[in-house]
C-alpha cells in the first residue's frame, strides 16, 4: 500500500503519522529542527523559507498551546497564519469536513495545520488533496484522535537526542493513559524507528491498548518495575473524564499507582530525564517535586517544540 | 409468456443437477422442463446461454432497499431475484401496513421478490412488542431488530416466547451494546495502532451464549445475522450440534476482507459487526464452505458525503447486491470451492433458512433464475453500478461474473 506522506521519490510531502517513514526522514527533521534552534536565539528571529505561503490552523478539537506553537513555527518562517477554530457547531451546519476543505483550497492555502477528535481525518484531508489535484497543498497533523500526533513525538525524539544523544543505548518508558494517547502511539513507533532498543508501557491493564507488544514494546503494570534503569519516562495526561469511572476508581487511587513521585523515579537511572506533553495534572500523574525537579525537561521539550515545527513545515512545503 | 434458456451449463445444487448445455423451459411462471422440452412448448423468447452458467436465481438474506427503485433494478441486474429486507428503514418496520406497502410497492416494480423482516419490537427499541401476526399477514417473513440491541434480556426472553408460540422466526444481529457501543472496528493490533476504539469479540460471544440459553428455553426458531468472528462460529456449531434451532448467515465482505483492509483508514472498510482478523476470516470462511452459514450482500447503500468522512464517523456497510455473485465467485475461487456449492450458499441455503420452497430449479418451481457469465470480467465503478450505493471496498476492481439474464416468476427482468 503506497503511504499517502511520501511522494514517488520516497520525500515527505504530509506529516500525518510517524509510523512508515523511514529513520532518514526523522532524522532529516531532528536535524533540520537543530538549525532552526539558532534562529530562535537571533534578535530578528526569522528565517524567508514560507515568505508568501499561506498556513492554516485547523482545529476541529480545541488546542491552545499546540496551535500557539504551530503558529509561531510558521511565523518564524515568515508564512502567513491563519487561525481556525471550527467548533462543533460550524460542522453542525451542515458543512461536511471536505467543503471546509475545498472553501480553504479556493483561499489558495499553501499548508494545513490539522487537529481533529478523530482518527484518520488528516490521512481524508490529504487523499481528498490527491484526488483534487492540488499536491501543492501539504497537511500537517497536529493530532487525530487517539491515532496520532506526530509533531509531538518528533519533538520528544528531539528532546530525548539534545540529553542522551545515542537512541540505541536507551531505555524509554511511557507511563499512563496510553489507550487513548496519540502522543503515545506517535513515541512508540519514532523510538522505535530511531533503534531504541527498550521501549516500555506501563499503566494499568484499562489504560494499555490491546497488542501493545506487536508494536515493540514491553508491558508493565507494576510502574517501580517498569521504571528500573531507564534512561527517559515519558508521563502521560490524564484527562480529567476518565479519572472516575470504568476505567479508573479516581484520581487518588491512579496517583499512588502511576503518579511519579521523586521515589518512584529514584527507580530509574540518576541522569533520567522526564518528560510530559502538557499540559500537566499536577498530583495525578506527576508530583510537583519531579514536574519542577532537576531531572524534567517538559519546559525545553515546548522551545524544542517550535524548532521541530519549523523543521516539518519548511521540508513538507519544499517537497511536491 | 414461454422462455426458453439453452446451451447453458445448469447448475441446481439443491437437486444437484450439474449438467452442460442443458435446457431450461419456462411457462406461467413456472418450470416446465429441464433438458427437455414439455409437449408442445413453443418459446415466445429464446435466450442463448451458451458459455453461460444457469442457477437460481439468488436469494439476498440482508439488502437495504433505501431508493427502491434502483435498488431492486441492481438486484436483478446482480442476479437477485429475491431480497429480504431488513427492517432498520425509516421509519422501521414495525407496522403492518408498512410492511403492506413495501410488498405492493415492490410487485408493482416487478423486478426483484421483497422479502419484508417485520420490527420485532415498537421502533426497534428493543422495549415493547410490534404486532408480528399482523406483520406476517402483511407479508413478513421474519422478525428482526436489523443490528439494533434488545438491552433488557426480559424483554427478548418474552419476544422469543411470544414468536415461538406462533412458529415466528426471529432473527438477530448478535452484538452485545455494552461492549460495542463505542468501537468501531475490531479490537486487535489494527485497531491499537490506529486508534480505533474496538469491539472485542466477546461482544458477538457473550450476545450468542445469551441467545443460545434462550433458545433452549423458549423453543424460538433462531437465525443470526452476519457473525464476524472465529469464537462465534465455535459457539453456534455447538448449538447446532444440540439440535437447537439456530441457523446463521454471514455477509461476503467478511469472507473476503478482514481488518488489515482498513489500511489507512478506508472508511469502505467499515462495517456492522466489523472486520476482524485473518483467522476470524478463515473460520466464517469454513463454516460457509462446510454449509453451516448462508452467505448475503448485507447491501447497505450509503451516500457519499456519509462515506466520504474520518473512518470513525463514516456509515458502516457497502453496496452488496450487484457485487454478491461476483464476489462469491471470487471466495470460492480462492477458498477451493466447487461452484455448485458456492452457489447453495446464495439460492438454496437462503431459501432453507427462510423455510421457502425456491432457489432451486425443479420442473414446478417457480421460475426464478439467473443467467452469468463466469468468465467476463467487468471493472467496479459507480457508473457500472446500478444502485444508489456506489459505496464499496472493491471500487476499481476488475470482478469475474457477469449477469446475462436475470427471470423472476416467469418474466425475464434484466
Amino acid at each position: 500500500m503506497h503511504n499517502p506522506q511520501l511522494n514517488r521519490d520516497g520525500e515527505l510531502i504530509h506529516l500525518l503519522s510517524i509510523e512508515g517513514l523511514p529513520k532518514a526522514i526523522l532524522t532529516q527533521i531532528l536535524d533540520t529542527a537543530a538549525s532552526f534552534m539558532e534562529v530562535s536565539s537571533r534578535e530578528v528571529k526569522k528565517v524567508p523559507l514560507l515568505r508568501g505561503k499561506s498556513v492554516f490552523n485547523l482545529f476541529f478539537e480545541n488546542s491552545t498551546r499546540t496551535r500557539t506553537t504551530f503558529e509561531i513555527a510558521a511565523k518564524r518562517l515568515s508564512a502567513d497564519v491563519i487561525n481556525l477554530d471550527i467548533n462543533k457547531s460550524s460542522t453542525a451546519k451542515g458543512e461536511t469536513l471536505l467543503d471546509t476543505i475545498d472553501n480553504l483550497c479556493a483561499m489558495d492555502a499553501n499548508l494545513f495545520v490539522v487537529r481533529h477528535a478523530s482518527s484518520g481525518a488528516p490521512y481524508l484531508i490529504a487523499d481528498h488533496l490527491r484526488r483534487i489535484g492540488r499536491n501543492d497543498i501539504h497537511v500537517v497533523n497536529a493530532g487525530d484522535g487517539r491515532h496520532a500526533h506526530p509533531t509531538q513525538g518528533l519533538l520528544d525524539m528531539y528532546t530525548i537526542r539534545h540529553y542522551k544523544q545515542d537512541f540505541t543505548q536507551l531505555r524509554v518508558a511511557i507511563v499512563g493513559d496510553i489507550l487513548h494517547s496519540r502522543v503515545a502511539r506517535s513515541d512508540i513507533h519514532a523510538l522505535t524507528t530511531l533503534g531504541v532498543p527498550e521501549v516500555r508501557a506501563i499503566g494499568p491493564e484499562t489504560l494499555l491498548p490491546k497488542h501493545l507488544d506487536k508494536l515493540g514494546v514491553q508491558v508493565f503494570h507494576d510502574m517501580e518495575e517498569g521504571l528500573k534503569d531507564c534512561d527517559v519516562v515519558i508521563m502521560l495526561r490524564l484527562q480529567n473524564e476518565r479519572m472516575n469511572g470504568a476505567l479508573l476508581p479516581s484520581a487518588g487511587e491512579y496517583f499512588r499507582h502511576y503518579g511519579l513521585t521523586p521515589q518512584k523515579l529514584a527507580l530509574a537511572k540518576p541522569d533520567a530525564v522526564v518528560m510530559h506533553p502538557g499540559p500537566m495534572n499536577r498530583g495525578v500523574e506527576i508530583h510537583s517535586a519531579v514536574a519542577d525537579g532537576p531531572q524534567a525537561v517538559i519546559l525545553p521539550q515546548v522551545t524544542f517544540g517550535i524548532a521541530v515545527r519549523m523543521a516539518v513545515m519548511s521540508i513538507v512545503a519544499g517537497n511536491s | 409468456m414461454q422462455i426458453e434458456i439453452k446451451n447453458g451449463r445448469l447448475i441446481d445444487p439443491k437437486n444437484t443437477v450439474d449438467r452442460e448445455n442443458t435446457s431450461l423451459f419456462i411457462a406461467h411462471g413456472k418450470i416446465a422442463g429441464v433438458g427437455s422440452a414439455p409437449a408442445g412448448f413453443v418459446a415466445d423468447e429464446v435466450i442463448d446461454a451458451s458459455g453461460c452458467i444457469v442457477c437460481p436465481g439468488l436469494i439476498d438474506l440482508a439488502a437495504r432497499l433505501n431508493s427502491i427503485e434502483a435498488e431492486l433494478a441492481a438486484a436483478v441486474a446482480g442476479g437477485v431475484t429475491s431480497v429480504v429486507v431488513p427492517p432498520d428503514a425509516d421509519p422501521p418496520l414495525d407496522e403492518p401496513e408498512l410492511a403492506d406497502r413495501l410488498v405492493h410497492r415492490g410487485e408493482e416494480i416487478g423486478k426483484a421478490r421483497v422479502l419484508p423482516l417485520g420490527a420485532l419490537t415498537l421502533g426497534l427499541k428493543g422495549e415493547r412488542l410490534a404486532e408480528l401476526a399482523g406483520l406476517k399477514k402483511a407479508g413478513c417473513v421474519a422478525f428482526s431488530q436489523a443490528s439494533k440491541p434488545v438491552i433488557d434480556t426480559e424483554a427478548l426472553l418474552r419476544a422469543m416466547e411470544y414468536a415461538a408460540t406462533f412458529g415466528y422466526a426471529v432473527w438477530l444481529q448478535p452484538q452485545d451494546h455494552w461492549l460495542a457501543k463505542n468501537g468501531i472496528a475490531h479490537e486487535g493490533e489494527v485497531a491499537s495502532r490506529l486508534g480505533l476504539a474496538g469491539i472485542p469479540v466477546a461482544a458477538e460471544t457473550i450476545a450468542i451464549a445469551t441467545f443460545v440459553q434462550l433458545v433452549r428455553d423458549t423453543g424460538c426458531r433462531l437465525h443470526l445475522t452476519r457473525l464476524s468472528s472465529a469464537a462465534g462460529v465455535a459457539l453456534l456449531k455447538q448449538a447446532q450440534g444440540e439440535g437447537l434451532p439456530i441457523s446463521f448467515d454471514v455477509g461476503i465482505h467478511h469472507l473476503l476482507l478482514t481488518d488489515n483492509d482498513i489500511g489507512y483508514f478506508n472508511p469502505h472498510a467499515r462495517f456492522t459487526p466489523p472486520l476482524r482478523t485473518q483467522g476470524d476470516r478463515t473460520a466464517l470462511s469454513q463454516a460457509a464452505a462446510a454449509g453451516l452459514a448462508a452467505i448475503c450482500s448485507d447491501h447497505t447503500p450509503v451516500g457519499a458525503d456519509d462515506k466520504l468522512l474520518p473512518f470513525g464517523e463514516a456509515k458502516p456497510g457497502a453496496t452488496g447486491l450487484e457485487l454478491l455473485l461476483p464476489l462469491t465467485l471470487k471466495w470460492a475461487e480462492a477458498a477451493g470451492i466447487p461452484l455448485s456449492t458456492a452457489l447453495a450458499r446464495i439460492t438454496c441455503d437462503p431459501a432453507a433458512v427462510l423455510g421457502l420452497d425456491a432457489g432451486h430449479l425443479a420442473p414446478g418451481a417457480a421460475a426464478d433464475v439467473c443467467v452469468f457469465d463466469p468468465e467476463t470480467t467487468w471493472i467496479v465503478t459507480s457508473e457500472a453500478l446500478k444502485s444508489r450505493g456506489k459505496n464499496t471496498p472493491w471500487q476499481g476492481y476488475p470482478l469475474a461474473g457477469k449477469v446475462l439474464a436475470t427471470v423472476v416468476g416467469g418474466k425475464r427482468v434484466y
